[in-house]
């Protein structure tokens, strides 16, 4: 009897080390330098096509904790960083979701991200280091990943991806006078208050502003439904703004449904409810697997009106054996298109889709445009590796409020932006024809 | 006629529900222990069934005995990894280890199938319903969804109480040790209720990701969630109640959000889970002692 209680204890504790382990395991996969995640890398990308890719960011875990000791040693050293150059990286954090529901985003900003390191670190001059932390899409392991990233010597923060880690992150980097430059966290939470934090993509409210304007211009839809998660800040946020905006916009607002990340299966309700108000567009300030189910139901329920969605939507081509008939025709606003014709989008696409077998989306590319904006501001910097995080920070402040800072990328031209974080860009509609976007202008 | 179609979502979401609690209430009954992994059980059954369509192009109806197969093994594999040794532990303790099972599933399947989500094509043969001049829609995944509940619940009733198997479980559920004492193996019948709850677990998941096609490692938790509760409120234990719980709770939820509230459908739920064991407080048909399963 005794001998089975301490049995019990034993597989009880085992299991919760094994608990512990996969949570540690998750959160510090790429702990080890950049240097072990680029050795790796091209190893996997040459096969990795669209399924294989994340697996990428989590087997390594094994691997790279086993080649720990040796990469630590490598990491003085860093011999083929340097390619005869001598100035040491700068370390850029990166920190998003690399597993869980929102991967998709999290994915194609590192790989987005790597592009445009890669793309530097080639050009000799100044050399950069990545270093991508998985955060599962949660504010608590958001927070782990930077401290990690803080232990490892990051100098600047990209990320990060999404917003309610965001607004969990930004407080420590204000705190620690870290520069973090996000390429999609969207909320105006995540930079309010905190001069050091900037922003590559649209606030929500922009977002929800410019949808509403923009149903309004074309004449998309006279009666529009809405559904939004009320559990979310992102899609609430920019509900509130559109909602606010369509008093005053062509259109009429019919019926408001949510929903939560609890109830995100069954649409049911709010579809029949958009359908009796005689809805003929719905706008969907929403991420993309709710979208999709959307979708599907809508289908079955025999009802087709015109979707609109923000940049949530955008991923949705991506799903597995998803059904792209089913979103035909549905319109999002993004900044960026993969289908324009100028030399910067098209040499990122052909290099995206050969590096990752996929089409980018609009987070890539803002992850993109994040690593070249940090590039451009440091380009008359004494700045290098031995510049601490702090100094760093005053300067690329100084750099990024001032007037005479424009930057062009792939999501938009003339970029600047305020002292509060905010940039100014124009947003560009999109539509989905084929399976593929198409810009609508 | 919008009441009409509520009702039907509703009772449509409630049969997946029930399949679910099905399982939560046969092993609760007969193993006395709560399996947290039987939900993602569920998600396993999802990815075997769209791995057989998608990789190996099988049609539906041999995708979804390959998940059965598959599940029915795995069930009986973590029943007899995991749970076997415990069998004498204190419940806390196998509590913990189910809770663990259900980690460990998620993270494998997270790591075999990634993170992004998987477009499962629906296994349901028959298209939507049209009545009424079309006032009336019935998809067919609903249809489709309610009649293999009430199959199921009409086999595992005969199996229950027609059969051998079933005699020995329902003795094992009784008394365990008397069981045994007149000569039940009530390892085996622990196990057929493993592989039992878990054939049905692979149902489960195929019904449910065909009326909700994203599939991903975490696609079975909240169903699972709702399901235990399900089984909670029409008596954890009983199978009835099961299928009454899961029904009933499929009706509240999507009523409550037409009716009430979209924001509120969960807190309708849950408010009335606890007004019934307020009331009664081993749940609808649960009885007191004796005639568990």
């Amino acid at each position: 009897m005794k001998k089975r209680a301490y049995m019990t204890l034993v597989v009880a504790l085992m299991l919760c080390l094994a608990l512990l382990a996969s949570c540690t395991g998750t959160g510090t996969t790429p702990t080890t330098s950049g240097t072990a995640a680029k050795t790796d890398a091209p190893a996997d990308t040459t096969k990795a096509t669209e399924t294989e890719k994340p697996e990428e960011t989590d087997p390594p875990a094994e691997s790279e904790t086993e080649t720990e000791a040796e990469t630590t040693a490598a990491e003085t050293t860093a011999p083929e960083e340097t390619q005869g150059d001598l100035e040491a990286p700068i370390k850029i954090g990166g920190i998003g979701p690399l597993s869980g529901g929102a991967a998709v985003y999290g994915i194609a900003v590192a790989n987005g991200a790597k592009i445009a390191v890669d793309e530097i670190n080639a050009l000799g001059g100044r050399q950069f280091e990545l270093n991508f932390q998985d955060d599962e899409h949660d504010a608590e392991k958001s927070v782990n990943a930077y401290n990690v990233l803080k232990d490892w010597g990051m100098q600047v923060l990209v990320g990060t991806v999404t917003t309610t880690p965001g607004v969990a992150v930004s407080p420590e980097a204000f705190a620690d006078r870290v520069f973090m430059l996000t390429p999609s966290a969207s909320s105006p939470l995540v930079i309010e208050g905190k001069d050091n934090v900037f922003q590559m993509c649209f606030t929500d409210p922009n977002q929800g502003i410019a949808s509403a304007q923009y149903i309004s211009e074309k004449k998309l839809g006279e009666k529009v439904a809405i559904i939004y998660n009320n559990g979310d800040a992102y899609s609430s946020g920019i509900y509130e703004k559109f909602v606010s905006e369509a008093d005053e916009a062509d259109f009429e607002v019919v019926s408001t449904t949510t929903f939560t990340d609890e109830t995100a299966n069954d649409f049911s309700v709010q579809l029949t409810e958009a359908k009796n108000a005689g809805a003929d567009l719905i706008f969907l300030p929403i991420y993309y697997q709710p979208a999709s189910l959307i979708l599907t139901q809508a289908k079955a329920l025999d009802y087709a009106p015109a979707f609109f969605g923000v940049d949530g939507m955008d991923g949705i081509l991506t799903v597995e054996n998803f059904d792209t008939s089913l979103a035909e025709g549905v319109m999002l606003l993004t900044p960026f298109a993969a289908d324009a014709t100028d030399d910067l989008t098209v040499s990122f696409v052909e290099k995206y889709q050969k590096e990752y077998g996929e089409i980018p989306n609009q987070f890539a590319a803002d992850a993109y445009d994040c690593v070249y904006a940090i590039y451009e501001a440091l380009k008359d910097s004494e700045a290098n590796a031995e510049t601490s995080a702090e100094d760093l920070c005053t300067e690329l402040i100084a750099t990024f409020t001032s007037e005479s800072f424009v930057f062009n990328g792939l999501t938009g031209d003339n970029m600047t932006w305020a002292a509060s974080g905010e940039v100014a860009k124009s947003p560009k509609g999109m539509v989905i024809e084929d399976g593929a976007y198409v810009g609508m202008d | 006629m919008a009441f009409l179609s509520y009702l039907i979502s509703g009772i449509s979401l409630g049969s997946i529900y029930a399949i679910i609690a099905l399982g939560y209430t046969m092993v609760y009954g007969i193993a006395k222990m709560l399996n947290f992994a039987h939900g993602d059980v569920i998600m396993v059954g999802g990815y075997m069934a769209y791995m057989a369509t998608t990789e190996f192009g099988w049609s539906p109806l041999p995708s979804t005995l390959f998940a059965m197969a598959v599940c029915t093994l795995l069930g009986v594999l973590i029943e007899q990894f995991a749970y076997k040794p415990l069998r004498r532990a204190p419940s806390l303790a196998v509590l913990i280890t189910a809770i663990g099972v259900s980690y460990f599933l998620q993270n494998a399947a997270l790591l075999l199938w990634s993170a992004n989500p998987k477009s499962f094509t629906s296994v349901v043969p028959f298209g939507t319903l049209r009545l009424f001049d079309g006032r009336l829609i019935i998809s067919g995944t609903a249809m489709f969804t309610i009649i293999i509940c009430i199959v199921i619940i009409v086999g595992l009733s005969a199996i229950v109480h027609r059969t051998k198997v079933g005699k020995a479980m329902r003795a094992v559920s009784e008394d365990r040790d008397a069981a045994q004492l007149m000569g039940v193996s009530v390892n085996r019948t622990i196990s057929t209720t493993f592989a039992i709850g878990s054939a049905l677990a692979a149902i489960a998941g195929v019904l449910l990701s065909s009326a909700y096609p994203i599939l991903m490692p975490t696609s079975g938790a909240m169903p699972g969630i709702k399901a235990f509760t399900a089984a909670v409120f029409g008596g954890i234990g009983s199978i009835p109640g099961a299928f009454l719980g899961g029904i009933l709770l499929g009706i509240i939820e999507i009523l409550g959000k037409a009716y009430i509230s979209t924001q509120l459908s969960d807190a309708i739920v849950f408010a009335v889970l606890i007004i019934i064991l307020l009331v009664k407080p081993t749940g609808l048909l649960g009885r007191k002692v004796l005639v568990k399963v």
